[in-house]
């Protein structure tokens, strides 16, 4: 059974082939059942193959397949093989669900657009890279996927090629992504070199053997995986690419940069926890960065006006969750979170694209208003998300990971109070800023007429989202030892060590998980005062100066954009149009120009004059002849 | 038996083509130049014979008989050349001569 | 008398006054500013060279100095003068060619050259003539046995030069529009 992993991955692959080589020519309902069918034909054939697993696992919970040798160089023996663990089986199954799910849905929503098979042929061979990367057992093969994803991203973002933000945003998002993979690249490089093979356990074995807790190599090492993970997940520094990637289709946003190729850092750090579990300080840095994330994109998504870039800083805002956990060392918490935010983070952003596209593709959420009635199916499903990003106390599943990242933050040894009191208020901006939207777009007055009729390749995915985001915390953890009992227990356990935790006492224990709930429900309650109740509150404020100038700074995303512009980018522009003008053929040209000059200067000696001439000759002799004299 | 010696004969010999060299490159009138270059001509051979009558060789005295040949062919056509610049140009001025300048 | 009978003195004495008359009647042919005087004057080098051959021992080239130098070059240069034909006023002209300071150039690159010269004459090993004289019967041998393809190219130049002069020398008048020396 478990032989036949590789289908899982062949089959989106089958599908970009197919839509890559016959899409032109076949009809769109044709194109369309081929790109959905191929992902969602994988996704029954994982849920089959992770079904028999949590019946009847294998030894140790792990399998490992290997396909065939690429690259045949010792020492680096890297061979083409995929692993299936605890934690690959998550991923794979979040990943074709969610993506099976949004291929569906786009299915209706991309109709109109002219590239219909390219974009399913596009998303296709995303689903299968990123596949690659989280089966991948060889980091070499984790490379291949990853780079593979980044590609994919480059050409979704920029699915809308005639329009110029588009190519901005996916040059954008490819550049600064790229300067992660270098360092990840570097730093695969120094595993080869120092530890000989960069088999995934092999490498972590030796790893554990080889280098000493808190020593240069694994913090090296460490320290450029982490660097490659901020890239693709767009963390503080390298966020900056991520709010204008939304300028691609929605349903990119949703499966690319939501729920999927942003988490792959997240991914990274997991799988390669061992080597980070060996130097402290990246640990901690990889905290502090997830936690300043989260607050530095929860204070801009409170600010924005377009309702996906809202969501994309919610987005770089949860996976600093992530990155806090793991920095802390939950990392099954990290992953649990991961899952929970797929769901919501997808269900939002489609929820925002059936919006956006009946309100003839307006983004501005201040020109919407009083859409609840209109679309009643658009905004219970944005709300259920809404909910289950800000973690609404019990109903929710997202109320379940984040308290447990929460909890682990407070409790575990690598955690501090501050990063404790980072993630609260981090949550209690989550819960304001998500139901600002919520009140902004489907309360209040209406100001826009909007007509869509939404069909059942719309509705169904955003149902069965819905179903996820509320229920999928009931299924995994709060259900202990019943029907799919023992998987996080047992299963992702047998993959991550348990976090160290401190000793708590059960009172203050108690605080804390009364605190996170009371940090949503006051972050709901105040967005309701500020956006529905007293706008004249958040009106006055604007007015203020100060005011003014943090509305901006927030606004254009604490100014790292401008940062970026002036450090890089302009330096950069000048240099290029400088060397326009080819200043080093000048050098060239220099040749070319001394023997013009050389030609004006013999040519003053062709006088015409025969006596002149004669005199040369005679001056030639006499040289000649000292020459012969004196030496 | 005369000995004469050989550093006299080649020191007349640079003097006289010393001489005609000065004509060459002093005189205006294309006649005296070629009357110059007649001059050099002729302290050449004055060189060779030198050179023949140090060995007793007669290659010498034929070395100057070539010389002669070559003078008297470059001469004649150099006189002819004299006879169609002045039938054109109207002066026998060298630096007239100058239309290939540059 | 032959050569090698004579007293030694006879043709040292006869050396330097035939090479010290060549020279200055050189000076003077290249300073004259009337074209005749100068052919005269280049003679008169010619003959003195003449006696410097024959002092040297070589009496054939003395008399081919003389018939072709001086008889055969120079009355070619005669008829040139007259044909050109320098006016009444040709010694004016010259003069006004001639300025003295035109002579500094000239001077100066041939007392180099001339240092040149007597500085390696003075330190190479001349050594002596070797009192014979080389009578024309030797020169004839030698002429037409190891010199025989020397010969014929010579008779090739002249030829060559006698079509070349021939040519360019003609008078048509038909290229009289054209000019100058093409």
């Amino acid at each position: 059974m478990f032989g036949f992993l590789w289908i899982v991955i062949a089959l989106p692959f089958a599908g970009f082939l197919a839509l890559a080589i016959f899409g032109g020519r076949i009809k769109k309902s044709a194109v369309a059942q081929v790109g959905v069918g191929a992902t969602a034909l994988s996704a029954l054939w994982a849920l089959c193959i992770g079904t028999r697993f949590l019946i009847s696992p294998p030894a140790g919970y792990e399998y490992t397949q290997v396909l065939w040798s690429w690259v045949p160089v010792a020492p680096l023996m890297s061979v083409f093989s995929f692993r299936l663990d605890g934690l690959s089986l998550i991923m794979i199954l979040v990943i074709l669900i969610v993506a099976s799910l949004i291929l569906l849905y786009s299915s209706e929503s991309m109709a109109h657009e002219e590239g219909y098979a390219r974009f399913f042929a596009y998303m296709n061979l995303f689903v299968g890279c990123m596949l690659v990367l989280v089966l991948a057992n060889d980091l070499l093969v984790l490379y291949l996927g990853w780079e593979g994803v980044g590609l994919c991203s480059y050409l979704l973002i920029g699915f809308h090629y005639k329009d110029p933000a588009s190519i901005r945003a996916s040059k954008k998002a490819f550049i600064v992504t790229r300067i992660g993979d270098v360092a990840f690249m570097i730093g695969l490089f120094l595993i080869v070199k120092n530890l000989g093979t960069l088999q995934v356990f092999g490498a972590l074995q030796k790893a554990s053997l080889l280098w000493p807790v808190g020593s240069p190599f694994p913090c090296a090492v460490s320290l450029l995986l982490l660097t490659g993970a901020i890239g693709k997940s767009a963390q503080v520094p390298l966020q900056v690419w991520l709010p204008d990637a939304m300028a691609g289709p929605t349903p990119v946003s949703a499966l690319i940069h939501a729920a999927t190729m942003v988490i792959a850092g997240v991914y990274l750090i997991a799988r390669m926890h061992g080597l980070f579990l060996l130097s402290p300080a990246v640990m901690g840095m990889t905290a502090c960065i997830g936690a300043a994330t989260l607050l530095a994109a929860g204070c801009a998504a409170l600010m924005q006006r377009d309702i996906k870039r809202v969501l994309a800083y919610s987005t770089i805002s949860q996976i600093g969750y992530m990155f806090l956990a793991l920095g802390v060392g939950a990392f099954s918490a990290a992953i649990f979170h991961f899952l929970v935010h797929a769901f919501f983070k997808s269900l939002l952003f489609l929820a925002a694209g059936v919006v956006i596209q009946s309100c003839n593709e307006e983004h501005d959420i201040f020109k919407m208003g009083g859409l609840r009635q209109t679309l009643p199916w658009a905004f219970w499903t944005f709300l259920i998300g809404s909910c289950s990003l800000s973690a609404l106390p019990l109903v929710s599943a997202g109320f379940y990971s984040k308290d447990l990242i929460i909890f682990s933050v407070w409790s575990s040894t690598m955690g501090n109070g501050w990063l404790w009191l980072c993630a609260e208020a981090g949550a209690l901006l989550t819960a304001v800023y998500s139901f600002r939207v919520v009140f902004i777009v489907f309360f209040g007055a209406r100001r826009l007429i909007s007509l869509k009729k939404t069909g059942l390749r719309t509705n169904l995915p955003l149902a069965i989202l819905s179903f996820f985001a509320l229920g999928a915390g009931f299924i995994l953890l709060s259900v202990p030892q019943a029907v799919t009992g023992s998987f996080f227990s047992n299963i992702l356990n047998a993959v991550f060590p348990a976090p160290a935790l401190k000793n708590v006492a059960p009172g203050v224990s108690t605080l804390l998980h009364l605190i996170s709930p009371a940090a949503s429900i006051g972050g709901i309650i105040i967005a309701w005062v500020l956006f529905l109740k007293k706008p004249r509150i958040v009106q006055d404020l604007a007015q203020n100066p100060a005011g003014k100038i943090l509305h901006t700074f927030f606004l254009e995303g604490l100014w790292f954009d401008r940062l970026y512009a002036f450090l890089f980018v302009r330096p950069f522009v000048w240099a290029t149009g400088y060397m326009r003008r080819d200043p080093l053929v000048f050098y060239v040209k220099a040749i070319a120009r001394s023997a013009e000059s050389l030609h004006k200067a013999l040519s003053l000696t062709q006088t015409g004059n025969v006596r002149w001439y004669a005199a040369g000759i005679a001056l030639g002799a006499v040289i000649i002849m000292a020459i012969g004299v004196l030496l | 038996m005369t000995n004469i010696p050989m550093d006299a004969a080649l020191v007349c010999a640079s003097l006289l083509f010393v001489t005609g060299l000065a004509g060459v490159l002093a005189r205006r009138n294309i006649i005296v130049v070629l009357l110059s270059i007649e001059i050099m001509l002729n302290a050449a051979g004055l060189a060779f014979i030198a050179a023949g009558s140090r060995w007793a060789r007669p290659d010498g005295q034929i070395m100057f008989l070539f010389i002669l040949a070559a003078a008297a062919a470059e001469g004649a056509v150099g006189l002819a050349l004299v006879l169609r610049q002045n039938h054109s140009a109207k002066t026998i001025d060298i630096d007239a001569a100058g239309s290939m300048k540059g | 008398m032959t050569y090698e009978d004579s007293r030694p003195e006879t043709m040292t004495i006869l050396f330097y006054i035939g090479a010290v008359l060549a020279v200055i009647s050189t000076v003077a042919a290249v300073t004259r500013l009337r074209i005749v005087h100068a052919v005269l004057w280049l003679n008169a080098s010619f003959l003195s060279a003449a006696l410097v051959f024959y002092s040297l021992g070589s009496p054939f080239a003395a008399m081919l100095e003389i018939m072709t130098y001086a008889g055969a070059v120079m009355v070619l240069f005669t008829f040139a003068i007259m044909l050109v034909g320098p006016g009444p006023d040709a010694a004016l002209q010259e003069r006004q060619w001639q300025p003295w300071p035109s002579w500094i150039g000239p001077s100066a690159t041939g007392i180099l050259l001339l240092a040149g010269f007597i500085f390696a004459i003075i330190k190479g090993v001349p050594g002596k003539t070797a009192g014979t004289s080389v009578g024309p019967v030797a020169v004839g041998a030698s002429l037409f046995s190891t010199y025989l393809l020397g010969v014929e190219l010579a008779s090739a130049l002249l030829l060559a030069a006698l079509i070349g002069a021939f040519y360019i020398g003609r008078r048509n008048d038909s290229s009289d529009e054209k000019g100058d020396m093409q």
